[in-house]
């Protein structure tokens, strides 16, 4: 407290003398400083994402070469009917469906376990669980490349050859590379999501639980009749990101093929959208592409949403 | 009766802890094998591909040591880089979305609603889609190839500024009058008696963006140009290739750059916790 005093001294000082002019003082006025410092977000909304939004709009409707760019209208979107663009979104589709089906139910479960007094050391088991989510998904790409290596002695190919099967070129086809992206992404967000389950769990009173037993409830009836129900908030927004980021996902397949996949196994939306924009220049077929993105996750949420009934909130 | 409800309660205890067990060893078990292979001849890993015996005469920290020779030399710029990176968007986040996320909490002000809808919506719309003009507006202002252009854009993030409003609704607003009363200037409020009760915020905040600088990777990707301008992620993936990997620099370097969030993990276990979580699931 001493030394915070003698820091504000100087300033104290500064007031006394500004005292008469205060009134017109922007630092004072209770009117105007709320603006003043909710000023950045207004700059950088405008800077870096209404004008970069209302460009990429309009750039969809452009075909742009250096120095020139042509309206071509819908051009750019029905480039978008051709087979790479089926693979891309076929691969993003796929690759989220999986995750959604290993990321939010084990997750759960983990979570209820760990959650629960009956498991010894939670708090060991929370931590270790949740350390992958601090590696870079290139790290994670680094790891994951070495356990599943084509040699026929690394990790991978020795335990499939111990149970029966033939070594594998893990990289090389559709369905196990599937596998890898999926892999590396459910290592990786396990802990993320018991994270958030766990949070959502601790918010259901303890009084419940108590009551149902009770009146007799075992552990599956609670489960299904009081966390699951109470649960609910948690899993739209774990289902709501989830969606979000699997239609995105670009890194976890950069770091097995650098966007150039044998047989485009490993193209996503945003890989494509990457490979056109970055690598081919073709800015407004690539702003197509996003825009598409975008929309495909907006409708998507919206029906999800609407199934779980968030918008009738409202209406209560 | 008891002694029944007993042993079903220990048989239940053991099963669940056998459950969280195996998951916790899938967690774990890549990091061991990354730190396996790290001690291994990156000669033996192109052979065999890493193998899990242990192999005591082939191990040594000679991959270690050649990070700090003259053909590593770019790695430890790569890190110089990230260090910069990440602290400089720490530091710039923190500040302005603490700001503008208290003022949303604690000021009734025309416009308010309005601005605390954009930041949610800023939120929901993926980066992917406005990179190609981001780009652009990078190579406008010249900041390609710079720090300030992996940093600027994100400057104000729009989910710490929605963690630290949520934060700052629960500050008790008896002390901005008295304050006002003893002459105090709004800001002067904010920066001496609001800030220092956000501590928590700050550090969980703090935690979560480091953490995400450190990892981050497309947007990088796409400013960043030359080589001694990397940070870790785009440098260390350079190394990866479709066909064979630079396993000199890739695995000890993968281990190095892991390192200081598990040094912040294990110091700051319960700010991580909080930041991923408060923002999100809290209401």
């Amino acid at each position: 407290m001493k030394n915070n005093v003698s820091f504000t001294r100087p300033i104290q000082f500064l007031l006394q003398k500004g005292k008469g002019v205060r009134k017109g003082n922007l630092l004072f006025s209770k009117k105007y400083a709320p603006y003043l410092m909710v000023s950045p977000f207004i700059i950088f909304f405008v800077l870096f994402f209404l004008y970069p939004i209302i460009s990429t709009i309009h750039m969809s409707f452009l075909e742009i070469y250096p120095g020139e760019r042509t309206f071509v209208g819908l051009g750019n979107y029905y480039k978008l009917l051709n087979p790479h663009f089926y693979t891309a979104l076929y691969n993003s589709t796929i690759y989220t469906l999986w995750t959604l089906i290993i990321l939010i139910p084990v997750p759960m479960v983990l979570a209820v376990l760990l959650n629960s007094k009956i498991t010894p050391l939670r708090n060991v088991f929370r931590s270790a669980l949740f350390i992958p989510a601090l590696t870079s998904v290139i790290v994670a790409g680094v790891i994951f490349r070495l356990l599943f290596g084509e040699s026929e002695s690394s990790f991978a190919n020795a335990v499939i050859t111990q149970l029966g099967f033939s070594p594998q070129q893990w990289m090389m086809h559709h369905g196990t590379g599937m596998f890898l992206m999926v892999l590396l992404a459910s290592w990786r967000w396990m802990g993320v999501n018991i994270l958030y389950f766990l949070a959502g769990l601790q918010n259901i009173p303890q009084t419940l639980y108590e009551s149902a037993e009770m009146d007799g409830a075992g552990t599956v009836t609670k489960f299904f009749r009081i966390t699951l129900p109470l649960l609910k908030p948690v899993l739209v927004y774990v289902l709501t990101i989830s969606i979000y980021a699997g239609f995105r996902m670009f890194e976890e397949s950069y770091v097995f093929w650098q966007n150039h996949s044998p047989g485009n196994i490993g193209l996503t939306i945003t890989g494509y959208l990457y490979r056109q924009g970055f690598e081919n220049f073709d800015l407004g077929f690539g702003a197509a592409i996003g825009l598409v993105l975008l929309l495909i996750v907006l409708l998507l949420n919206l029906i999800q949403l609407k199934f779980f009934g968030v918008f009738r909130k409202g209406d209560e | 009766m008891e002694w029944i409800h007993k042993r079903r309660n220990r048989f239940l205890s053991i099963l669940s802890l056998l459950v969280v067990f195996f998951f916790s060893l899938f967690a774990l078990f890549p990091l061991f094998a990354l730190l396996l292979a790290s001690l291994k001849p990156s000669s033996e890993l192109m052979r065999f591909g890493l193998n899990l015996k242990l192999q005591p005469e082939l191990l040594s920290l000679k991959n270690y040591f050649y990070l700090f020779s003259e053909q590593a030399r770019l790695y430890f710029e790569w890190y110089k880089n990230s260090l910069i990176v990440t602290l400089l968007y720490t530091a710039i986040s923190l500040f302005l979305s603490s700001m503008v996320g208290y003022a949303l909490a604690i000021y009734d002000f025309k416009g308010k609603n309005l601005i605390l809808t954009l930041v949610l919506f800023v939120m929901m719309i993926p980066l992917e889609i406005m990179m190609l003009p981001l780009f652009e507006e990078m190579i406008l202002f010249r900041l390609i190839d710079t720090y300030w252009g992996v940093v600027l854009p994100f400057a104000v993030a729009p989910f710490a500024v929605f963690f630290f409003r949520q934060y700052a609704i629960g500050l008790p607003r008896e002390l901005l009058d008295a304050a006002r009363i003893d002459g105090c200037s709004e800001f002067g409020i904010y920066l001496r008696i609001m800030s220092p009760l956000m501590v928590p915020a700050y550090g969980a905040m703090a935690i979560l963006q480091a953490m995400n600088s450190w990892n981050n990777f497309l947007w990088p990707l796409v400013v960043l140009r030359s080589n001694e301008m990397f940070t870790l992620p785009i440098g260390l993936a350079g190394l990866l290739t479709p066909y064979g990997n630079n396993y000199d620099i890739l695995i000890s370097g993968s281990v190095l750059a892991i390192l200081p969030i598990i040094i912040l993990f294990i110091f700051f276990q319960r700010y991580f916790i909080s930041g991923l979580t408060l923002g999100g699931v809290k209401e």
